[in-house]
């Protein structure tokens, strides 16, 4: 079981890839929605069968792959945007980047003190370098819906780490985090419209009227 | 009874969504927070004993915590009901709703004993006041909004991480994984040294962002600024007591691993450093009086985190300083809050005289500012004071010293914004405002500094009981 979720941690590795180097906007949100379902699919092949997991399984691919796209979506269509246009670093560039931390990453991982049994798996390198790669989405593109979906990406990375430990984190504390995710989500997609109605684009570089002289 | 405590905001909550009516919406909220007031009172005398689990008790850290946000909102409440009858042109429902739950999410943090509960009532604190921020729905706002929103829900998504090194240090050693803060106690001198300094390090920044510390502030002047004068006051004392307080939770497990706990201090007093430094930099010369509050609200989280870092006797006078600091700022935003609304501006080249056009509120700015840069005979000074003068009797000289020559900066750099603008004469062509002083909007926030002149001058037994309680939690047993 532990090389099919080695395969799909692959598969989680090279759609941040795929966000890291795409213009289109619905591509990357597709992409985002993708890597949520795969993840979804993850804490059953590492784990033994449990209504608890089933309940994981269920609330994570409802939430990442259905709930919180259309979220987005939504924002988008209402914001009216194709693309992301001139980030503040190029998309080569950025590929570039992403692909030095995912190396880093497994550096990175060889030096910690893992249990043993998680020693072999890809768990914490994919978890470190989905978490870098989200957080270069967030600090090179300029619009408010790339940042989110930076955000998510994020979120992802440290959701793989949490594999490790299904066991621990007691159901009510996982729905609680994916309840404030969703909320969270929700406030960004009507900050970001109102963002658009008052600037007439979600550009955030253009939100600097307050700083210090 | 502590379940009903959370649930008596949410169904305020509710109550402020189906009132249809502008004017009376408001009232929902005093409503709520005087009978929210008298069980805090009630409970910091007499709290149940631990549920069953272990997740909800009230710890004499949480009573602290919970006094101050209970005593702080029920100001703010009644101060709401003056200042919303002056912003009818908007719909408060939305205020209401967000004010409520966040009252109950803090309510909820201050009896967590289970770090991940905790962690979502935190991260329920941030969700709810971002709406609140943006009330003004100007350019401006949306900004801060934006930029506050991103900045903690990274830095809560961060402290999500160290949350799961934390559980993986007890998977490394082979205990039970656990996020139950007594059970992890128990067992911390067992845990796995490294992932448990990493989790520190993870939780120590993500919450320290949400408290403002520097360099993580950056969100802070921008959303104090935009926010209305209440929300602000919820913002500093609030919700920056509550990060605080996750803060202290996770301190107390790294204190019972009993190992370089020189490692957290240090890191905790570093910090705490830099977030005055930043502070002084910035306060000079600012001529936005609500950024400069915000300012002022990062140099105090430096005096919390400094106070938390020293130990000892400081211990007590970070406590002391948690309330004082909570109290202090809803005076100073409040009473900022007046001022801008009679001047329809914030910053100092209009806003001058403020003591000749609005007496009562210049007035309250002015004490409230003595009172924060730590003047007797206020608390804040007592609190202040305690934390110097244990840097220097544990002989942390540089630490004593710097933090002196830190609040004297701020102090100046305060006094050259608060003085011309409480004292100066008023610009003669200034607009006339519907705005008065009125007992609603003023008489909260004085019963408020009476409270901080009467905590300096006679502080009663039962409270200092309570913050030697507290401290005694904090206290490193070699």
């Amino acid at each position: 079981m532990g090389s099919f979720a080695d395969q799909l941690l692959v598969l989680v590795m090279l759609i941040n890839f795929v966000m890291l180097g795409s213009s289109r906007m619905a591509l990357c949100i597709r992409a985002v929605a993708v890597q949520g379902v795969v993840l979804g699919l993850l804490p059953g092949l590492v784990h033994p069968f449990s209504w608890h997991l089933a309940g994981i399984t269920c609330g994570i691919i409802l939430a990442k792959g259905i709930v919180i796209p259309y979220l987005i979506n939504d924002a988008v269509r209402k914001a009216q945007i194709r693309r992301e246009i001139e980030p503040f670093i190029g998309y080569v560039p950025t590929l570039i980047l992403g692909a030095i931390f995912t190396t880093l990453a497994f550096v990175f991982a060889e030096k910690l003190p893992l249990a043993p049994e998680h020693r072999e798996l890809l768990f914490v390198p994919a978890s470190i370098a989905t978490l870098m790669s989200g957080f270069l989405i967030l600090t090179t593109r300029k619009k408010a819906i790339s940042q989110v979906i930076g955000y998510l990406v994020l979120e992802n990375g440290i959701f793989i780490f949490g594999l490790l430990l299904t066991e621990a984190m007691p159901v009510m504390v996982e729905a609680g985090a994916l309840l404030d995710l969703l909320v969270g989500i929700f406030v960004m997609g009507i900050v970001i419209n109102h963002i658009s109605r008052e600037f007439s684009s979600i550009d955030t570089s253009r939100l600097r009227a307050l700083k210090e002289e | 009874m502590l379940y009903l405590f959370v649930l008596l905001p949410l169904l305020g909550a509710f109550v402020a969504w189906i009132v249809p009516d502008n004017r009376y919406r408001p009232l929902v909220l005093p409503a709520v927070a005087i009978p929210h007031l008298l069980m805090a009172f009630y409970l910091a005398g007499n709290a149940p004993p631990p549920s069953p689990g272990g997740w909800i008790w009230l710890d004499p850290l949480g009573k602290i915590v919970l006094l101050c946000i209970s005593m702080l909102f029920t100001v703010c409440a009644v101060y709401s009901v003056g200042y919303l009858a002056y912003r009818q042109e908007r719909s408060n429902r939305v205020l209401c709703i967000g004010l409520l739950t966040c009252l109950s999410a803090m309510t909820l943090a201050t009896m967590c004993q289970h770090l991940g509960l905790l962690w979502v009532a935190v991260e329920t604190t941030t969700v709810t006041m971002a709406p609140l921020i943006y009330f003004n729905r100007n350019a401006r706002s949306i900004e801060a909004t934006w930029k506050y929103l991103l900045i903690c829900s990274v830095g809560i998504a961060l402290a999500l991480l160290g949350l799961l090194f934390l559980a993986y240090s007890t998977h490394v050693a082979h205990l039970e994984a656990t996020l139950l803060l007594s059970s992890l106690k128990a067992s911390a001198k067992d845990l796995n040294q490294g992932w448990l300094h990493a989790a520190f390090i993870f939780l120590l920044v993500g919450y320290g962002s949400k408290m403002g510390l520097a360099p993580l502030h950056t969100w802070k002047p921008d959303a104090y600024g935009e926010a209305p004068g209440l929300v602000g006051a919820l913002l500093a004392g609030g919700l920056v007591n509550c990060a605080f307080l996750a803060i202290l939770r996770v301190y107390q497990l790294c204190l019972s691993s009993g190992k370089e706990i020189v490692f957290f201090q240090n890191a905790l007093i570093s910090l705490g450093l830099i977030s005055m430094a930043f502070a002084a930099v910035f306060m000079a010369k600012q001529a936005d009086f609500k950024r400069m509050l915000a300012y002022s609200s990062v140099e105090h989280v430096g005096i919390l985190a400094i106070g938390l870092g020293l130990g000892k006797g400081a211990l007590f006078g970070a406590l002391f300083h948690l309330m004082n600091n909570g109290l202090t700022k809803g005076v100073l935003f409040l009473s900022s809050g007046n001022i801008h609304r009679s001047y329809g501006s914030k910053t100092t080249d209009l806003v001058r005289g403020a003591l000749t056009r609005l007496p009562w509120s210049g007035g309250l700015f002015l004490a409230g500012f003595i009172a924060i840069t730590g003047s007797p005979p206020f608390s804040p000074f007592i609190s202040e004071y305690t934390i110097v003068s244990s840097a220097f009797i544990e002989g942390r000289y540089l630490v004593g010293g710097l933090f002196l020559v830190f609040l004297s900066i701020v102090f100046i750099g305060m006094a050259l914004t608060v003085l011309p603008l409480v004292m100066g004469t008023p610009p003669a062509d200034l607009e006339k405002s519907e705005y008065r002083d009125r007992l609603l909007t003023v008489g909260p926030p004085f019963v408020m500094m009476l409270i901080i002149l009467f905590l300096g001058v006679w502080p009663p037994d039962a409270l200092l009981q309570l913050l030697r309680e507290g401290a005694a939690l904090l206290e490193a047993r070699p």
